[in-house]
């Protein structure tokens, strides 16, 4: 027997009764159409997990550097050759030290007397890329620039919880903090700092002023990194910074996206996994009684085939064959409708659909195996008949 | 000419009953046979034996000359696709398959090549008679065509032996009378037929009659 003609005997007996081979599909097409969509949900709900992450820490790279008084390890000019790696779209020098970290901090008394206005509050000294680097607002006023730095103005920009503490809100009247006895202007307020929280409760100097606090070198840069660029830069960042020595930094970088997204989907699933499975069984029971049934119908052409030359592997083979058709036809239809679920589901919530290529792939793969398993009983059934019986 | 059946001292018993009894039969090229007999005669046993669906006990069974009962199941089979064809009184016409199709699914089994698979089928289903209905349904068809295009099948791939189970058995005189001319045709053009039958038409028009009673085969003269 040619496989063509095996092909053609096959496909003729399940398009006989085109309906019933349609209802028996509905098993498989549940079953399949569940993992899809339960694998394809979670693909997604796990890719917008990381994409909302990204946009907080996974373009975050932070370095820390030890304090090295003789030698200093990095210098303030050494941002510069960070902000040139490509990959990077900002970055920031800052100082802190337990020298700056303890500071009494008093605003000036004349602007409203009633106020207890002296607070003790830490004073990062920072490079002026603050602001874009740590995507603050700045609330009133302006961030320090170069020319402050470069003219070693006796300036400062509180953190938003500072300066409620310290009773600063207008800025009309160039109000002055006094810090260790020594006054200095409050040009700007920055609030809403995602990157660095802490610095929402800190008085923030211009590096020039460093001496002043006890400081001297950057103790850390923050680095903004394009998508994708986290773990480059990562690795380039410390020899650009301190060229030589930069083993001895310490680098913060996101975890790799891949794991967090990994986490996000094992749990989500189980639970529709197994219901999608339950579906396939019940498909595949579905399929197995409805083809005995079909095979104790065809007795009489069982019979005739034989007589026309068939053996019992060919009578066994079409069964097979039909079975897995039909469990084909639902993985087809169960994948399309799940993909389908998929994107649907996505469209309403705005997400980007996410869906393996191998699983659209493999999904009416099983739906045919789930055939032929379901169809080894029957068409066993059918093979072990005797022609003479067949044609009674 | 050698014989095609060559049936020496053929027994099949069942748990029960002896069906054939040392049954001795040769049967030449073109002939046309009928088999005659009661039912429970073994009438039924006979043409399974003869078309190796069936084994016997004991005894040999050559056909065309080919020593059929040490065979294996696969060779038994493969002789029967390409040397037997059966007509049944039922027909056996698969209902969803057009004419042409089911005529065709005589080639669907051992080497036939698909390549002029339809031509061939036509062309027999011209010799019986029904090239104007080939892409007709069986549904559709009166008793007389349906049991044409059955034989147009078991035509196509030129057996030796026609073996027919009361091929008349479903028809009116008229359709009856017209498959028997179709006999007398093919067996003219050298195609040997055996036929099982209660109508006595039938076996009138053979040109030998066998009775079976009991497992035992007689002929008639």
């Amino acid at each position: 027997m040619k496989i063509r003609d095996l092909w053609d005997e096959s496909l003729a007996g399940t398009m006989a009764r085109p309906v019933r081979s349609a209802l028996t599909t509905l098993g498989t097409v549940l079953g399949i159409g569940t993992l899809v969509i339960t694998l394809g949900i979670a693909a997604t709900a796990g890719n917008q997990i990381v994409g909302r992450f990204d946009e907080l820490t996974a373009t975050s790279v932070s370095v820390d550097v030890p304090l090295d008084n003789a030698d200093p390890l990095v210098g303030w000019g050494a941002l510069t050759r960070v902000t040139r790696l490509r990959g990077v779209t900002s970055a920031v020098a800052l100082a802190q030290g337990s020298l700056s970290a303890n500071l009494q901090v008093r605003s000036n008394a004349l602007n409203d007397p009633t106020q207890v206005a002296a607070q003790t509050l830490s004073v990062v000294v920072a490079s002026p890329e603050v602001p874009e680097v740590t995507r603050g607002t700045l609330l009133k006023g302006r961030f320090f620039d170069a020319g402050h730095v470069r003219r070693r103005d006796r300036v400062v920009v509180l953190g938003e919880e500072a300066a409620r503490m310290l009773g600063i809100s207008r800025l009309e009247d160039a109000p002055a903090v006094y810090i260790a006895g020594r006054f200095y202007t409050v040009i700007g307020v920055l609030g809403a700092l995602h990157r660095e929280p802490a610095l929402a409760t800190a008085v923030i100097a211009p590096s020039s002023l460093a001496r002043e606090f006890g400081l001297r070198d950057p103790t850390r840069v923050l680095i903004n990194t394009s998508l994708g660029a986290a773990d480059l830069i990562a690795g380039q960042a410390p020899q650009a910074l301190s060229p030589g020595r930069g083993d001895q930094l310490t680098v913060t970088s996101p975890p790799s996206p891949k794991r967090a997204s990994q986490g996000a989907q094992s749990d989500v699933n189980s639970l529709f996994l197994i219901l999608g499975l339950v579906s396939l069984v019940v498909g595949a029971v579905g399929i197995a009684n409805v083809t005995l049934v079909t095979v104790m119908e065809r007795v009489p052409e069982i019979g005739l085939r034989r007589s026309l030359g068939a053996a019992r592997r060919h009578i066994a083979a079409q069964f097979l064959l039909e079975s897995s058709m039909i469990g084909l036809a639902g993985g087809v239809v169960g994948a399309s409708i799940g993909t389908l679920g998929v994107v649907g589901v996505s469209a309403v919530k705005q997400w980007t659909p996410v869906l393996d290529v191998r699983l659209a792939v493999a999904a009416p793969v099983v739906g045919a195996l789930v055939g032929l398993l379901a169809g080894l009983y029957p068409a066993l059934r059918a093979a072990r008949m005797e022609p003479v019986d067949a044609l009674r | 000419m050698g014989e095609v059946i060559r049936l020496t001292r053929v027994s099949r018993s069942f748990p029960a009953v002896r069906a054939l009894s040392e049954v001795s039969l040769q049967v030449g090229r073109s002939e046309y046979v009928a088999i005659v007999g009661p039912s429970g005669s073994g009438k039924s046993t006979l043409l399974h034996t003869l078309g190796l669906l069936d084994r016997p006990t004991s005894g040999s069974y050559e056909l065309d000359g080919i020593e059929t009962t040490t065979l294996s199941d696969r060779a038994r089979t493969r002789l029967r696709g390409e040397r037997i064809g059966f007509v049944f009184q039922s027909f056996h016409l698969l209902p969803h398959r057009s004419v042409a199709e089911n005529v065709m699914l005589a080639e669907v089994y051992g080497s036939f090549s698909r390549k002029g698979r339809r031509e061939r089928a036509l062309a027999v289903l011209d010799q019986v008679g029904m090239g104007h209905r080939v892409e007709f349904l069986p549904g559709t068809l009166s008793g007389g065509e349906r049991q044409r295009t059955a034989i147009a099948r078991a035509l196509l791939g030129g057996p030796s032996l026609l073996l027919c189970d009361e091929p008349t058995g479903n028809l009116d005189t008229g359709n009856t009378a017209a498959v028997l001319d179709l006999f007398d045709g093919l067996r003219e053009q050298g195609l040997t037929i055996l036929v099982i039958t209660h109508d006595d038409e039938v076996s009138a028009r053979a040109e030998r009659r066998l009775r079976i009673v009991d497992g035992l085969l007689y002929e008639d003269s």
